[in-house]
């Protein structure tokens, strides 16, 4: 049997464990996803879809339970090799686009590959162009970040996840802050890279219309997942 | 982007220019420490040099002479004095005894660079109706002019000596009325007679010595003054000019003689000089701490104001290393930067306060002295506090997690 891409077993996370203030946020929590999945993850506020996906993303470890990715057991990593893996493997949009605000839309873009090399190269930026002009905005990529709207910030935040090739893509919220229109238009994108890379996007969204769009629909309530 | 520079001096620089009110605040602070720093070193250097010069091109680094039997008070077998009254013996001169195995000794000692036998007395100089009171200072060029640069105080003439030569002050020649190639008669106290010939026209710099001091062969003072053989000084230099106390402390305790270092004559000048030292540390180790805390404050602040920034790289795949690099360059770029312009701002107030302050008959008041090595010591020394001031913060960047941070 292939490794699945993605693979969750028994994950739960405790915040606080050991304090009056403990919380366990997810109970053992089992998800397998594969290559070019497009899947919508909705559920409540606070039911632990952020929290979800921050261990998917391995910027956050599982309280217990086990996370493989390619078949690989990310629990007997150390951080070094967990930020290895996150670096070449995982593209992130958040819903507050968070970019650098000292850099152009294209070094933002650039950034993940700089910070897997260590330094710029023309191929870094050659590749960055190409996703600026990939998401539409060859014509602002030398604008500060900051200075471009909140739907061009959430496409460069795109751009930027998508520049190392990750094999998982995971949006939180990521049309959350935008208008109908703007939405719209970041939604069709990730669509499109989707078909076209077999990138599998794990997207968090409140909007029902959206998540239909998807292939999957994963729902988050208490820290449970349910699929209809 | 600029191609191949690394990671953390991009983002580094770009975060500073980002930041750039905070910047330019904290980089004139450091400026304002280091040239105080440049500053002071600079003058007191110069202070310093100037006096030392002075002090060492007139006199030996240490005088040897014969010891004082007489002069000491009589003490009996308890602790009071017996006689308080100490007379000096009469203008008699001491001789060293056995001087040339001294000599030979002295001059196996690993840490002395020069050692010279001189025979010193008082005479009177007559030219004509005019006559003066000198002193007779006999010399071997050989060593003498290395441990005081006579030939760097002609001002006519040359500072060679043949046994009939004599070099004299301006004060002196002036007095008497010579010039160069004129002769002199000097009588010493004993009662011998010589009729020298000008040389050399010598001026100190210094009006007692312009008017006392002539200089002559060893021999020729000796045969004036009657004390063929003998000599009544040995001059010594060394190495090191501040082991000049140990080592005449050290000849006092193996030889029947007396030695006198540089230091202990010219102890209230040592003393002060020393004091104006300790002064300047603790003023250094004062500045170098505010700037320290200015730029450790500063990049705190950055640390917190960027946190988001910080904890979206760490999600990009940048290592806890990296993060740490960006922050203590921030804290060195900023203490190099400081140190740049400090540096231009003292050796700007250094000339502009060389060329207002004036000694009252208008000649400097100290020496302009810019070494590089100032400018490089203090640089480097700024650099380093900026990357020792900037540990703290970039340890606290290091530590955020990214999760907490993305979602603050
Ligand atoms: N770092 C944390 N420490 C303590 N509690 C947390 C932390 N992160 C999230 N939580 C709590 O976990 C629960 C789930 O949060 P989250 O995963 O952000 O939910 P969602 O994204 O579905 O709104 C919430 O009650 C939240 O307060
Ligand atoms: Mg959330």
């Amino acid at each position: 049997m292939a490794d699945h891409l993605l693979r969750l077993e028994q994950i739960s996370k405790v915040y606080n464990a050991g304090e009056p203030s403990q919380t366990e946020v997810l109970h053992g929590i089992d998800l397998v996803l594969d290559e070019g999945e497009f899947v919508a993850i909705m559920g409540p506020s606070g039911s632990g879809k952020s929290t979800l996906l921050n261990i998917i993303g391995l910027l956050d470890r599982p309280t217990s339970g086990r996370l493989l990715i390619g078949g690989k057991d990310t629990g007997l990593l150390d951080d070094a090799a967990l930020t290895r893996l996150r670096g070449e493997s995982i593209g992130f949009v958040f819903q507050y686009h968070h970019l650098i605000s000292a850099f152009t839309a294209l070094e933002n873009v650039m950034m993940p590959m700089v910070v897997e090399r260590g330094f710029p190269d023309r191929q870094c930026e050659a590749r960055a162009r190409h996703l600026v002009e990939r998401v539409g905005l060859a014509k602002v990529a030398d604008h500060l970040a900051t200075n471009m709207s909140g739907g061009q910030q959430q496409r460069i935040a795109l751009a930027r996840a998508l520049v190392m090739t990750p094999r998982i893509l995971l949006a939180d919220e990521p049309t959350g802050n935008l208008d109908t229109q703007s939405a719209d238009d970041v939604f069709a994108l990730m669509r499109e890279v989707n078909t076209k890379s077999r990138t599998c996007f794990i997207i968090v969204t409140h909007n029902k219309t959206m998540a239909e769009r998807c292939d999957r629909i994963i729902e988050v309530v208490d820290g449970r997942i349910h699929e209809p | 982007m600029t191609y191949g520079l690394p990671l953390e001096w991009i983002v580094a620089v770009r975060f500073l220019y980002e930041g750039r009110l905070q910047t330019l605040f904290i980089v004139v602070g450091i400026s304002i420490g280091v040239a105080v720093i440049v500053f002071m070193s600079a003058m007191l250097a110069g202070l310093e040099n100037n006096i030392l010069k002075r002090v060492l091109t007139t006199q030996a680094q240490i005088q040897v002479i014969a010891p004082d039997q007489v002069a000491r008070a009589l003490r009996g077998k308890g602790e009071d004095m017996e006689d308080a009254t100490v007379q000096r013996p009469s203008q008699r001169v001491a001789l060293i005894d056995q001087w040339q195995s001294l000599v030979r000794s002295l001059r196996a000692e690993p840490g002395i660079t020069f050692v010279s036998p001189t025979t010193t007395g008082s005479a009177l100089a007559v030219r004509g109706e005019a006559s003066r009171s000198i002193t007779l200072i006999g010399v071997e060029p050989e060593t003498y002019f290395h441990i005081v640069k006579i030939p760097d105080y002609v001002v006519a003439g040359d500072a060679r000596l043949t046994s009939e030569s004599i070099l004299v002050g301006v004060e002196l020649a002036k007095d008497l009325g010579v010039r160069v190639g004129d002769k002199i008669n000097v009588t010493a106290a004993s009662g011998d007679q010589r009729v020298l010939t000008m040389t050399g026209l010598l001026d100190f710099g210094n009006k007692g010595a312009n008017q006392r001091s002539t200089y002559v062969a060893l021999r020729t003072a000796q045969s004036v003054m009657g004390m063929i053989g003998g000599v009544t000084s040995l001059d010594i230099n060394l190495y090191d000019i501040y082991a000049a106390e140990v080592m005449a402390q050290s000849i006092m305790a193996s030889h029947r003689v007396v030695a006198e270092s540089w230091i202990k004559t010219n102890a209230q000048f040592f003393s002060a000089i020393q004091a104006q030292k300790a002064t300047n540390t603790l003023i250094r180790l004062f500045v170098g701490l505010s700037v320290a805390f200015g730029i450790a404050a500063v990049l705190v602040v950055s640390v917190i104001q960027r946190s988001k920034e910080i904890g979206i790289l760490r999600a990009m795949g940048t290592t806890r290393g990296q993060i740490i690099r960006l922050f203590l360059l921030q804290g060195g770029l900023l203490g190099f930067a400081g140190s740049m312009v400090g540096a231009a701002l003292g050796a700007g107030g250094l000339f502009y306060w060389h060329s207002v302050a004036r000694q009252s008959d208008g000649s400097e008041l100290f020496p302009l002295m810019l070494e590089l090595q100032l400018f490089v010591y203090t640089a480097i020394l700024a650099t380093l506090t900026g990357l020792l001031a900037a540990m703290a913060p970039a340890l606290r960047a290091a530590k955020l997690d990214p999760v907490v941070a993305i979602r603050g």
